[in-house]
């Protein structure tokens, strides 16, 4: 039995698809006193788990030299939008190997990434044709 | 109105409420059920109501004689449980029980067996904390060290805790708040964890 068959995980349609190594920037809804407004987190994502309550992604950012993470679930309502900036070039599913790198390194890969994306086919079909008709 | 049903674990999982707190809820299969016998002060000696668990998969043949008789002109149960009831009056043989009688915020106990652990050392049994890792140690690493004194009193206390069977025993978790009841789909959804495997038979009871 599962519980997915039941309880059907309320996914927020807010969020895309998204993937490890995506430099991410995640708009949420923060109280303020009594006033609601948008707070921005900005990172990469390192993580992303499956699971009966719809899974999580973990966003990193290094914020004034001291890293900072931040789980989101695929449930929250309190997500307000989220934007990918970026697609990183990534080999593994968990990037927990960023932690130990300084934002240099972490840095030095992210720009590797962004030649190696070009030469890699994207989801948007335009650019494709460009690239076989050269 | 009725005092509790019968239900299945299905399992956990999260849910997000309204105000954007997450709560942990354990989904239950909560009937449904029928009533097969309403007993009565005069007759019995007790007023309660006995309640069968209807599932799709139970043949004639799996019935004993006496559970034929009992169940004549009901549907198949596997399962009977009774529940102590105050006013017996509204209830009759054949009504059927959904957890319509539950919503959210109201409080129940769940009845269920444990998760059967074997015959368990003290470590897992009773968190004893086992012998020291290293300074030589053979063979002591999960010992219940020493269980009594010499010849004063010659015997091992009674109530000693020690090696042996664990789970797989009646546990109640009482005051669960019900989170959704929906008797259409039969689903049931509690506050926190529920006693037993996923699977398992539960009893849930309303907390007068």
């Amino acid at each position: 039995m599962d519980v997915r068959e039941f309880v059907k995980p309320k996914m927020n349609p807010n969020i895309p698809q998204i993937s490890p190594g995506d430099t991410v920037k995640v708009s949420l809804k923060a109280m303020e006193g009594d006033k609601e407004r948008l707070q921005h987190f900005q990172g990469v994502v390192i993580k992303m788990r499956k699971g009966v309550d719809g899974g999580s992604f973990m966003v990193r950012r290094v914020s004034y030299g001291i890293g900072v993470e931040r789980t989101f679930p695929f449930q929250s309502p309190s997500v307000q939008n989220v934007v990918v900036l970026r697609h990183g070039q990534v080999r593994r599913a968990k990037l927990y190997y960023m932690r130990r790198l300084s934002v240099k390194q972490a840095r030095l890969k992210e720009r590797r990434e962004k030649a190696l994306e070009q030469a890699m086919p994207q989801e948007e079909e335009p650019r494709k044709e460009e690239q076989s008709s050269e | 109105m009725f005092p509790g049903i019968i239900g299945k674990k299905i399992g956990m999982t999260q849910l997000f409420q309204e105000s954007g707190e997450t709560v942990a809820v354990t989904a239950i299969q909560a009937g449904p059920s029928v009533v097969t016998q309403v007993k009565s002060r005069d007759r019995d000696g007790y007023d309660a109501i006995q309640v069968g668990f209807i599932e799709n998969k139970v043949k004639q043949s799996q019935l004993s004689s006496p559970e034929k008789g009992h169940l004549r002109g009901l549907e198949n149960v596997r399962y009977l449980r009774e529940f102590r009831a105050d006013d017996i009056s509204s209830v009759k043989r054949g009504d059927k029980v959904d957890v319509g009688f539950l919503k959210h915020g109201d409080l129940i106990n769940v009845i269920g067996f444990s998760k059967g652990r074997g015959f368990a050392g003290v470590v897992k049994r009773h968190h004893f904390s086992g012998g020291p890792k290293t300074h030589g140690q053979t063979d002591r690493h999960r010992a219940p060290g020493s269980i009594g004194a010499t010849t004063f009193p010659g015997r091992v206390l009674k109530g000693k805790r020690m090696a042996g069977h664990m789970g797989n025993r009646r546990v109640t978790a009482r005051n669960l708040e019900v989170i959704q009841a929906d008797p259409e789909r039969n689903l049931l959804l509690v506050k926190g964890a529920v006693p037993g495997a996923d699977g398992g038979l539960l009893v849930i009871e309303k907390v007068r």
